[in-house]
């Protein structure tokens, strides 16, 4: 049984327009499947406006699909009663790309990471904070951080306690939506290198959603290829996605930065 | 936290002086003499040299730093001087009245809180169902009914034809009953609609929605997330209501003839009672200033961003 199948998802944004006969529908989703297996990283890439985000919410179970089914462990998170869904959330945590929205800015971290705690494990008081100080640690922060409220923190470091608080029921799989566009360079890598610490910790899985290219790189097994709804490839591996001859897939290859100018190829036409 | 409820403690003292002085200023401009008006509360004809007489008695033959200097250490023994008309200590007249008035105060707050809460609570999670056109039904009557109006109304059903509540006077809990009611009902309009608005409002932050899909519980998303900070606009509200209260809820005072601060005050100034105005004009800023400070520490206790220096935005 896969971690996390996704079946034939099709999804469009009615644009409902007060004469009938001009009826448009807006496909953002057209028959997206694919398999998620535990342990393993999938990265989506796409431009914007391909459906990476719909795709994302609707894997979280806030977007109803039309059609298809997404099944998580095995149960479809759409029809799953209300317990079994509460648990299957539980093994499915998100980490979205605005550090700041995320969080309620009247809560301080250790509020922040204890919610999920609380919500889903009763535990002593002192038990509680050891499991939070833990999780701070974690992910490079310390006990020194507990009583700051999210103004005080950087966008990073609010994303590190974004990421603890994802972790702290150690779920099966994040969905990590743009989770590191918003943050500089070195930032980035930080938090990618500590995502992949922490996949190989706990044995997580992650669904990768970005538009960086190298971002996706860095971390996923598998690199899915989203443009205009449609998933168009599925690659193993980086050598694959360097050899594909697909239009889009080169287009998105070439926007890649060379390491030097001289390296750089000018194929791509602006449009 | 401690340094920040310290140092608003601290700025009530100048803002008070502020007001002394304030009231001080405007007593010696308008043209009221207070020998005069002393004489005229006792229906007395007064001669020239009883109103001598009397402005040395009071002082005001005196320069006025030295009068407000004087008036200032009065104050602060509680000693605003003694009513013309009653020939009794000011002090002692609206102490023997507050009772009467905290208690409508508290109870029609309590009405106003208790009924709010919860239907702008619903009407906001529930846009546009039933319990929220009732509440913009209920909001809109508050609003426009006249207060003195709706206690006759109040009076003439529940008092005269079903006879459930006593007509006027004071005494048991049943006395404040219709009075409470009828202070409550303009600001259960109010607060609905505050409530509902900011529900609303708070029902769209992205960490509402997140705090969905990382599976938190509904209850605790609704207490912790939605409610406790789409609370704080009707707190302040709260807080200058409350104060408008105490100081008198002047006509449906007079409707009830409840015995409460209102309607002695009005006396004060249609008699020209020069201490009782200065007494009510300052007792009205302490209380004004207090519940300000209420609010703002409940305010801090439901957002801690308030008491923390070193925000990054400002």
């Amino acid at each position: 049984m896969s971690l996390l199948e996704v079946k034939q998802v099709n999804h469009s944004y009615d644009s409902k327009k007060l004469f009938k006969w001009k009826n448009q529908s807006n496909k953002i989703l057209i028959d997206i499947s694919f398999v998620i297996e535990e342990g393993t990283c999938l990265g989506l890439i796409g431009t914007s406006g391909a459906g990476k985000s719909t795709l994302g919410k609707v894997i979280l179970g806030i977007q109803p699909p039309q059609e298809g089914q997404v099944l998580f462990q095995g149960n479809d998170i759409y029809k799953a009663d209300k317990l079994t869904r509460l648990k299957l959330r539980r093994d499915l945590q998100v980490v979205f790309q605005d550090s700041y929205s995320s969080v309620n800015p009247r809560m301080t971290a250790e509020q922040i990471i204890s919610e999920p705690l609380e919500n889903y494990e009763k535990l002593t008081v002192g038990e509680q904070r050891r499991r939070v100080i833990e999780l701070l640690e974690r992910v490079g922060l310390n006990e020194n951080d507990l009583k700051k409220f999210p103004h005080q923190f950087s966008g990073g470091q609010l994303q590190r306690i974004n990421i603890a608080r994802a972790i702290a029921l150690k779920p099966k799989l994040i969905v990590l939506d743009e989770s590191v566009s918003s943050l500089d360079m070195v930032t980035q890598s930080l938090i990618l290198q500590l995502l992949s610490e922490l996949k190989d910790d706990f044995g997580l899985s992650y669904l990768f959603i970005t538009h960086d290219i190298k971002a996706a790189f860095s971390i996923s097994d598998q690199i899915g290829v989203l443009e205009k709804g449609e998933l168009i490839e599925l690659y193993d591996s980086k050598d694959q996605f360097f050899s594909s001859k697909h239009p889009i897939v080169k287009q998105l290859r070439d926007s890649i930065l060379a390491e030097h100018p001289r390296f750089r190829t000018l194929t791509t036409k602006a449009n | 936290m401690g340094t920040y409820v310290l140092k608003r403690i601290i700025t009530i003292v100048p803002i008070f002086l502020l007001a002394t002085l304030l009231t001080f200023g405007m007593i010696n401009l308008s043209p009221v003499d207070p020998a005069e008006a002393y004489f005229t509360a006792a229906h007395i004809q007064a001669t020239d040299e009883m109103l001598e007489e009397k402005r040395h008695e009071f002082g005001l033959d005196q320069p006025l730093l030295i009068q407000y200097v004087n008036a200032l250490i009065k104050i602060c023994q509680f000693d605003f001087g003694i009513s013309y008309v009653t020939n009794k200590p000011v002090w002692e007249e609206i102490t023997s009245r507050l009772p009467a008035t905290i208690q409508l105060t508290i109870g029609s707050l309590l009405i106003a809180i208790l009924v709010s809460i919860p239907i702008g609570f619903l009407a906001g999670l529930k846009k546009n169902s039933a319990i929220d056109h009732f509440s913009r039904f209920l909001s809109f009557i508050g609003a426009s009914i006249p207060s003195f109006w709706l206690g006759y109304l109040f009076i003439f059903f529940f008092s005269v034809k079903l006879d459930l509540f006593p007509v006027v006077g004071t005494g048991t809990w049943k006395h404040l009953i219709l009075p409470s009611v009828t202070l409550a009902f303009p600001l259960i309009a109010l607060y609905t609609r505050l409530l509902r608005a900011s529900v609303l409002e708070n029902l769209q932050e992205s960490y509402v929605l997140f705090a969905r899909t990382r599976g938190i519980h509904e209850k605790i998303i609704m207490g912790k997330h939605v409610l406790r900070i789409a609370i704080s606009p009707m707190i302040s509200g709260l807080g200058m209501n409350l104060g408008n209260l105490m100081t008198g809820a002047i006509i449906v005072e007079a409707v009830f003839s409840w015995p409460g601060f209102g309607r002695y005050f009005i006396e004060a100034i249609f008699n020209r009672d020069v201490p009782v105005i200065q007494g009510y004009v300052l007792l009205a800023a302490g209380i004004f200033l207090t519940s300000n400070l209420i609010v703002d520490l409940i305010q801090m206790y439901i957002d801690p961003r308030i008491s923390r220096k070193g925000r990054q935005y400002q």
